[in-house]
């Protein structure tokens, strides 16, 4: 279970881009986080696995207060949280191959990194993995050869790499077009339901909210405004979180 | 609006051309102190003595000193009396020398023009009169006094007049010298010296490039203010991190000693250093196979225990290996350079490369000893300041603040000391040691005991202005101070350029780092690796077109560079060139600024050729 009490993150310069948020997830739950562009979905989610160090509140993971870790316990919480970035964030210069064994690097001997070398099982299972996403013939192709559902594939690819038990997905299809949208949602789904993976997933589209989230977080200039299911956001809820002039599209 | 608008436009504007009108005049004024303080003056260029030097170096700069002839010399020496001996009236003589003679006066006085008929030299070249003074018509003391050209027949008639202040019994000569270029041309004495010294000149800047690149790709990320921004620890571990380094340093180099003193003992023997090497080589592969097969799931006091010492033993083992290494490479490198004639370089370069290694070595150890002991210490420091209590924690790092401090400021009191020679222990030693503990003192009571400190930005900030700083010094200049470390020469040359190098592509390459996309960086660190997999998975593949491009910039400048090092002693082509010009031998000064240029240019080239594929 990961639960987040009183989150508040003020940036440096003033910018209060989340104000005492508080929400907790049952493990193996699909949770979306929605919200306008610029309401602190980026912010929050990083907060959880401290990419971006929260100003004040606390993360509780499994028990483990995630905020008060030592660098050394960050890193071995961090390995045990995958993440799927909104512009992907591989190595363009790499292989695919490389870009997913990544996902190992927590679990790896430095010593072994130096030289740039992996188990033999780990690059067993990015085989796998690539397989699972359904690009199993991509693995020596430079990632910037690849089109931008293939690189969200890789992303997913390595964060399963880490044996997750929880994915923070930043607006995973923000950059795609809606087929492959749906692809990719269906990736980070069967993740959910077959490994019983926890996903946290912001997102900008509520038809995808209703088809794949088990429940809904909304916030608004960095402050909760909604917790509930999918289907309890009605038009004034709707205005509620996206401001009361914007119309529903999807 | 439009009034206040127009109001508010009007009154500035006579202030504007004020403005204009004073910086106008302040730019005249500069540029009129700028023609004073340069000492423009073309007074002096249109002088009688500079154009004859204008025409004479420049026609002798356009001659470059390239090719040598054999000679096919004409030289007729007729005896000539100056002033005639008393009741001798001159009158023509003949003097021959094979097919060639000369017709004149045999004597003559002070100021006379006498003129000399020569009939049968080679047709059509320049034929030199010279006058010899004393009784010897071999010496090669002889004035010019005049020079004329041959007819097509070979004969010609040149008038010299008889010098002033050279009066004497004896007799003396006027010579009538021509010669012809006969034979296939081969290259001059100055060119073959220009041609060793360019070689020298493009290796010094290759050895320099090589030297700088090694050592600024590492240090690059220190200057890298996206690396180190975040780079946080409590004040604990910083002063244990600065505390250990200096015991690293000393235990590290009584290691190094105490290993070279074992391998000194087989230093002879060729193939007790081969078994050094190999045995050694064999047993750190076990070693680093063991503690490396160990995983984090074996985490009992004991077993990592025995992982640290077997660690610590291996790693013995491999400074061990290196210096017989060493041993290895001067010995082979001897026999080498006996057995194998003119690849003797090559055991040459072996010898070298060995005894760098030896001398090298027990610093290494030292500093990365330092190293292990310092990042030991400061994870400790970490988890120290971590578990105990907040007054407990304020107590602990008031005390290692204060020591740290001391410790800091008598190193540089020590290092002040070196320099000026002070002497007086209170100075030396007492006073730092106060002032670096309330120092320390103060920083410890200012933060919170368990605040992290910006310790990366510090590093940053001190990287940044070390190489700032040396980056303002030129190599021309840093070779000054080489040449009286390493004595004259190319070596100092290298020293200079590779110091250089690494100052500059430090800068270069940090504001590469600093340009990545910060997206993979996320991505990577969010798998939980470390900062050092960070930079090889995240960073390094996204900076290695730009750092290749900036090496081959590098050396395209090093070879420009190292073309001139030569004038402060740095040597290359550079040195010989000044010495040229010194002695006014503007031919051969000519031939190695055409060995520059040509060089240059290529670089030039190829660098940019190669800049462009790699990109």
């Amino acid at each position: 279970m990961l639960e987040a009490r009183n989150i508040t993150k003020v940036y440096e310069g003033g910018v209060q881009a989340l104000t005492d948020v508080s929400f907790t997830v049952p493990k193996g739950q699909f949770l979306a986080v929605i919200g306008l562009s610029g309401s602190g979905k980026s912010t929050l989610l990083r907060c959880i696995n401290r990419l971006i160090e929260p100003t004040s509140g606390q993360i509780f993971w499994n028990g483990q207060d995630v905020t008060a870790a030592s660098p050394e316990e960050l890193r071995r919480i961090r390995r045990r949280i995958g993440m799927v970035f909104q512009s992907f964030n591989l190595v363009h210069r790499s292989k695919v191959l490389t870009n997913v064994l990544a996902g190992r690097l927590g679990y790896t001997n430095p010593a072994w990194s130096l030289i740039n070398r992996f188990s033999k099982t780990d690059i067993e299972k990015a085989h796998q993995a690539l397989a699972r996403v359904g690009i199993p013939d991509k693995a020596d192709y430079r990632a910037d050869e690849l089109s931008g559902g293939q690189q969200q594939r890789v992303g997913i690819a390595r964060a399963l790499m880490q044996d997750p038990e929880i994915i923070l997905a930043d607006e995973p299809v923000a950059s795609l077009d809606p087929v492959l949208a749906h692809s990719i949602m269906k990736h980070l789904e069967r993740i959910n339901k077959e490994d019983g993976v926890t996903v946290l997933c912001s997102l900008h589209f509520l038809d995808l909210v209703h088809k794949y989230a088990d429940r809904v977080i909304a916030l608004n200039q960095g402050r909760l405004v909604f917790e509930g299911l999918p289907g309890e956001i009605d038009d004034k809820k709707f205005k509620e979180i996206y401001g009361r002039d914007a119309e529903r599209v999807g | 609006m439009t009034e206040s608008n127009s109001n508010r436009e009007t009154k500035p504007s006579v202030w504007r051309s004020l403005r204009n009108g004073f910086f106008f005049a302040l730019a005249i004024i500069t540029i009129a102190y700028a023609f004073q303080v340069t000492k423009v003056d073309l007074e002096e260029f249109r002088k009688e003595s500079r154009q004859q030097s204008r025409v004479r170096v420049m026609r002798a700069l356009a001659n470059p000193d390239l090719f040598d002839f054999d000679r096919a010399e004409t030289t007729v020496n007729s005896p000539v009396y100056l002033p005639c001996p008393g009741g001798v009236e001159p009158q023509i003589q003949r003097e021959a020398s094979g097919e060639a003679y000369v017709e004149s006066l045999s004597c003559g006085a002070a100021g006379d023009v006498i003129t000399l008929n020569g009939f049968n030299f080679p047709p059509n070249t320049d034929v030199v009169i010279l006058f010899v003074p004393g009784n010897d018509p071999e010496s090669t003391l002889a004035l010019a006094k005049a020079r004329v050209k041959s007819d097509s027949q070979g004969q010609f008639t040149a008038g010299v007049e008889l010098p002033k202040d050279r009066e004497s019994d004896d007799v003396q000569f006027l010579r009538s010298y021509s010669y012809k270029n006969v034979g296939t041309p081969r290259w001059s004495k100055s060119a073959l010296n220009t041609w060793d010294k360019i070689i020298e000149t493009v290796f010094m800047a290759f050895l320099a490039t090589l030297l700088g690149t090694l050592l600024s790709f590492p240090l690059s990320f220190f200057a890298a203010r996206n690396l180190m921004k975040n780079v946080r620890s409590p004040l604990a571990s910083v002063a244990l991190n600065l505390l250990g380094w200096p015991l690293g340093i000393w235990l590290g180099f009584q290691a190094g000693k105490f290993l070279l003193g074992i391998s000194d003992s087989f230093a002879e023997n060729i193939w007790m250093n081969a078994a050094g090497v190999g045995v050694s080589l064999l047993l750190i592969a076990f070693g680093a196979r063991w503690s490396l097969s160990r995983g984090e799931t074996d985490s009992s006091t004991m077993s990592r225990i025995l992982t640290q010492v077997i660690s610590i033993f291996t790693a013995a083992l491999a400074i061990y290996a290196v210096l017989e290494l060493g041993s290895l490479g001067m010995n082979l490198g001897l026999s080498m350079i006996e057995s194998l004639g003119s690849f003797g370089f090559l055991g040459n370069f072996l010898f070298q490369s060995g005894d760098i290694l030896r001398t090298i070595t027990p610093a290494l150890s030292a500093l990365i000893a330092g190293g292990i002991v310092s990042s030991g210490l400061g994870r400790w420091g970490q988890s120290l300041s971590e578990r105990l209590p907040v007054q407990t924690a304020r107590l602990v790092n008031a005390a290692l603040a204060a020591a740290t401090g001391a410790l800091l400021f008598i190193g540089i009191a020590q290092v002040l000391n070196w320099f000026y020679e002070i002497g007086n222990p209170l100075y030396i030693f007492t006073l730092p040691a106060i002032l670096g503990a309330l120092g320390g003192l103060t920083l410890a009571f200012l933060n919170h005991p368990k605040a992290s400190l910006p310790i990366g930005l510090a590093v940053y900030t001190v990287t940044r202005t070390i190489v700032n700083a040396v980056r303002s010094v030129e190599a021309v200049i840093m070779a000054i101070v080489f040449v009286i470390f390493v004595g004259i020469g190319p070596f100092a040359g290298v020293m200079a350029l590779g110091l250089h190098t690494i100052a500059s592509l430090v800068k270069l390459y940090s504001e590469q780092v600093e340009s990545i996309s910060a997206g993979p960086l996320e991505a990577v660190e969010a798998t939980g690796a470390n900062r050092l997999q960070t930079i090889i998975y995240a960073v390094i593949p996204q900076i290695i077109p730009p750092y290749i491009s900036y090496t081959m910039y590098r050396w395209d400048i090093n070879v420009r560079m190292s073309t001139i090092i030569g004038i402060t002693g740095g040597g290359g082509i550079g040195f010989l060139l000044v010495q040229n010009i010194n002695l006014l031998d503007y031919n051969a000064a000519s031939t190695q600024m055409l060995a520059i240029a040509i060089v240059v240019s290529l670089m030039d080239y190829v660098s940019s050729a190669l800049r462009e594929k790699a990109v």
